[in-house]
């Protein structure tokens, strides 16, 4: 099956790798760096230095700095105290997302990994489940059920109406939209810039286009900006929504 | 007007001999994609003034309002992106 510019191979050989050297494609070679990545900054980030009380050294500031911003920005922002015990999880997902995003503005890599919905699926359900066993052992299976689908304070014939609603809001579009939200993302990014890259080697012929190629390559430039940005940007609200529906369920609405 | 581009499209496509659907299903790719950018554009454009406003109002608040702003975004950009992934599985 091809849609446009998306490959979605047929159901089979979604389990095989791919090829490459040792079955790797370039996806999954982008997801081998990533999460590398992440533990190469964790592992030489908090090695143990004598009684320095000052951090140093470029891993360890990636790292503290990381920290403190997942534990600031999203755990305290969202869950509060409580959720405290959620930021390993948290901050490895950020700079798991994050790695496997910045890819896109890479020469020579030039790809979001994530521009494929196999790991943004699995993530985005990761979280599903996470949500749903937190909620069940904090306020037991039937009223984490209750409180999820029905809001407080509604009139009771209105019910009817919400219920259904909640119910797909909660269970469905929540991991399908985490998952699609990342996902579409980086592949709109990713067609931009492709998009005007391709222009400007089509305009860069010796006739007249070649005076409209320089509009093109500053848009390429500028969007290439943009891209870190929405990287960024992208990592950071995967794992803000994760933090949010797991709070959701730490603290039901009262 | 656009009916009667509309018409002038539908009775080209329907006349090309290789695969009349092929442009219909570019012209729905279109108007799918188009019509689920409006509503996402209007509110983002509500979500993003509101914070503005609120940050021009309360400077000391900005941080809070940023987090929320980047929330709100977020749900609100997802029908847009629902949209835009619907357009690419849309196959003549």
């Amino acid at each position: 099956m091809n849609l446009l510019a998306v490959d979605v191979p047929p159901l089979p050989d979604v389990t095989i790798w791919g090829e490459g050297p040792g079955g790797i494609n370039k996806t999954g070679a982008i997801y081998v760096f990533a999460a590398l990545a992440t533990l190469l900054v964790f592992f030489l980030g908090t090695r143990k230095k004598k009684d320095e009380l000052v951090p140093s050294g470029l891993m360890q500031n990636t790292a503290e700095s990381g920290v403190g911003f997942v534990r600031s920005q999203v755990v305290m922002a969202t869950m509060g105290p409580d959720g405290m015990g959620y930021l390993p999880y948290l901050t490895a997902l950020f700079f798991f997302i994050f790695f496997s995003n910045i890819t896109e503005i890479i020469p020579g890599v030039q790809f979001p990994a994530n521009a494929r919905f196999g790991i943004p699926l699995t993530l985005a359900l990761a979280t599903w489940v996470m949500f749903n066993v937190v909620g069940m052992i904090k306020q037991g299976p039937g009223s984490y059920f209750k409180n999820s689908i029905i809001p407080p304070g509604v009139p009771k014939p209105i019910l009817l109406l919400v219920v259904p609603i909640e119910l797909v809001s909660v269970f469905i579009v929540r991991p399908f939209s985490l998952m699609v939200r990342l996902f579409a993302n980086m592949l709109a990014g990713h067609l931009i810039l492709v998009t005007f890259a391709t222009l400007c080697a089509a305009l860069f012929a010796k006739n007249v286009t070649i005076v409209i190629m320089p509009f093109s390559f500053f848009l390429l430039v500028a969007m290439t900006g943009f891209e870190i940005l929405v990287s960024f940007l992208q990592a950071f609200i995967f794992t803000i929504l994760t933090a949010v529906y797991i709070g959701s369920s730490i603290h039901p609405e009262h | 007007m656009a009916l009667a581009l509309l018409h002038v499209m539908f009775s080209l496509a329907a006349t090309t001999a290789a695969d009349p659907t092929k442009g219909l299903t570019a012209i729905g790719r279109g108007i799918v994609y188009g019509g689920a950018a409006i509503g996402p554009g209007i509110g983002i454009g509500l979500v993003v003034g509101n914070a503005i406003t609120a940050m021009a109002r309360q400077p000391e608040s900005a941080g809070t309002v940023r987090t929320t702003m980047f929330l709100g975004i977020a749900f609100t950009e997802a029908l847009a992106l629902f949209g835009f992934v619907l357009a690419f599985i849309i196959s003549g």
